[in-house]
């Protein structure tokens, strides 16, 4: 399964454990219009990190935290497991 | 009588260059003219020998207060903004208060303590102050949700560490994010006063950006915040220009990511990081740019304070532990070998101390709290689990989320893994607040016990 899939099954599933409804993750959907709220996006990170090997958030040189979906796939695709 | 043995304060004030400044965001004054004045509208002789709080609405009037009463007053409980008046009343008893310095005698009028009303402008003294002992000073516990607890230090063991760590050899101007009536912010505030510097106090109020513009324009040269307050700064954009020759942490767990993001934001400073508590005092402060602290440190390896681990826990011996507390039915505040059990967890790898959190393991979710044991009961209650640990997991987003480290009950096998984690989780989210619900779980062979029984929380 590529990174993009495996992103959009965890929030996914994350939503159906939260009982929220998610619009269509298009590239550019911002973040906050997902409805998942920081918690959701914590337990998301934490998800990827065990089934990626990844976490480019804790490991980042800069601070900037991405604002749409499509800068959050490219925060896993852009970083080495 | 004065008692050239003793040095208060005060004693350090008009020795080193002039010039020397206090100012927080509304006023600056003269900390090398301070020596010779009064705020105290020349009622301080009155204060001699007695137990004094001081309830100051400002940072500035409270740390001229200190200057004014150390060597003075028998003892001085300096009152941090932020404590209930519930408390306040049964902390007057206990300190056995009988003097109140305050700028607001309304507040005291009917509590048959005598006030005396800081004023707001200095006057020169007409005789010079007396030093006639060595004063207590009071600092009050943070973090409990009961009536905090009154340690007692001397300005010696309060300062203590400042020589032995101080990078600046010349007059550092020194800012910090925590208020100075609280441990930490007091520390800086002395090594200001003691090292011959100046201090620029934080405002609560203040916009990040304001309080970093003070901070350039007064010339800031070392500054010192918890890791979250470096945090907030980074993200608010307004570090740009700022350069601080020594960046300090101390409070909390300093990790590896903000330590390298404050060595890339300010590549001319020395980023350190200290630990201390109100009741240890200062424990060593580490410059090496990587977290934790090096295991040749423990066991006599570290100059003035002894350190070790006991029961996971650092165990601090030094001439900064507090030197008790005050009021009665509280344990000892240090073991019958002088050591202070801080309660924070280290965990050893590699040659390398890491703090792993408090003993008491509350996990703290983006501001929101709990009890792992609160998560556990929760998660045992399946009949597929036979015992679990809830656990912290560092989180970039919410700082923490919740783990959960699960063992099969017998007749179970990890065939059943799934099937049983969607149904614990369901259990957790029926009972349990989103927060606390794991965000991962994860199923292990056993689950490290301690000596006494109890459930192991630090190997995590």
């Amino acid at each position: 399964m590529s990174i993009r899939l495996k992103i959009i099954s965890e929030m996914q599933q994350i939503a159906r454990e939260q009982n929220i409804t998610l619009p269509p993750l298009d590239d550019d959907l911002p973040l906050q219009s997902t409805s998942l709220d920081s918690l959701g996006f914590a337990i998301l990170v934490a998800r990827l990190e065990d089934e990626l090997g990844r976490d480019p958030f804790t490991i980042a040189d800069e601070a900037a935290f991405p604002l749409t979906i499509g800068d959050f796939v490219r925060a896993y695709e852009n970083v080495p497991a | 009588m004065s008692r050239p043995d003793v040095r208060p304060l005060r004693g350090y004030l008009g020795t080193a260059a002039a010039g020397r400044t206090m100012s927080d965001a509304h006023r600056q004054v003269s900390l090398t003219g301070m020596a010779g004045q009064t705020w105290l509208g020349g009622r301080l002789f009155e204060l001699t020998g007695r137990s004094v709080l001081l309830d100051l609405g400002t940072q500035l009037q409270s740390a001229i207060g200190l200057a004014e009463l150390d060597g003075v007053a028998q003892r001085m409980l300096l009152l941090p903004p932020d404590v209930s008046a519930d408390h306040l009343a049964s902390l007057v008893k206990t300190v056995a208060i009988d003097a109140v310095v305050s700028d607001d005698p309304a507040r005291w009028m009917d509590s048959g303590i005598e006030n005396f009303v800081a004023t707001t402008e200095p006057q020169s003294a007409s005789t010079p102050t007396v030093t006639a002992r060595t004063t207590e000073w009071l600092m009050l516990t943070s973090g409990t949700s009961g009536v905090p607890k009154v340690v007692s230090h001397t300005l010696a063991g309060l300062s203590g560490a400042i020589v032995a760590d101080t990078l600046a050899p010349t007059s550092p101007v020194w800012a910090t994010f925590y208020d100075i009536r609280r441990y930490g912010g007091l520390q800086i505030l002395l090594r200001a006063m003691i090292g011959g510097g100046s201090m620029v106090l934080s405002d609560p109020k203040e916009a990040m950006a304001d309080w970093v513009a003070r901070l350039h324009a007064h010339g800031v040269t070392h500054i010192s915040g918890t890791p979250t307050h470096w945090r907030k700064l980074l993200m608010s954009g307004a570090a740009d220009g700022f350069a601080p020759r020594y960046v300090r942490l101390s409070g909390e767990i300093a990790d590896q990511p903000i330590l390298d993001a404050l060595k890339q934001t300010f590549p001319a400073a020395s980023v350190g990081h200290a630990y201390a508590s109100t009741e240890a005092g200062v424990g060593f402060a580490v410059n090496d740019g990587r977290e934790g602290f090096p295991e040749s440190m423990l066991n006599g390896g570290c100059e003035g304070v002894d350190m070790k681990i006991e029961d996971g826990s650092l165990r601090i011996r030094s001439g900064r532990v507090a030197t008790g507390y005050v009021g009665s039915g509280i344990p000892a505040l240090t073991d019958a070998d002088g050591f202070v059990d801080t309660g924070d967890m280290v965990e050893v790898r590699g040659g390398r101390c890491y703090f792993v959190g408090r003993r008491g393991g509350i996990i703290n979710i983006g501001g929101r709290k709990v009890h792992p044991e609160e998560i556990e009961a929760v998660i045992n209650s399946h009949p597929g689990v036979r015992m679990s640990r809830a656990r912290a997991r560092k989180s970039p987003i919410t700082g923490a989320i919740v783990a959960a480290d699960i063992v099969l009950a017998e007749g179970y096998s990890s065939g059943d893994s799934d099937a049983v984690r969607d149904g614990v989780l369901a259990i957790c989210r029926a009972a349990l607040e989103p927060h606390k619900v794991p965000a991962v779980v994860r199923f292990v062979p056993t689950l490290a016990v301690t000596s006494a029984g109890k459930l192991a929380r630090t190997d995590a």
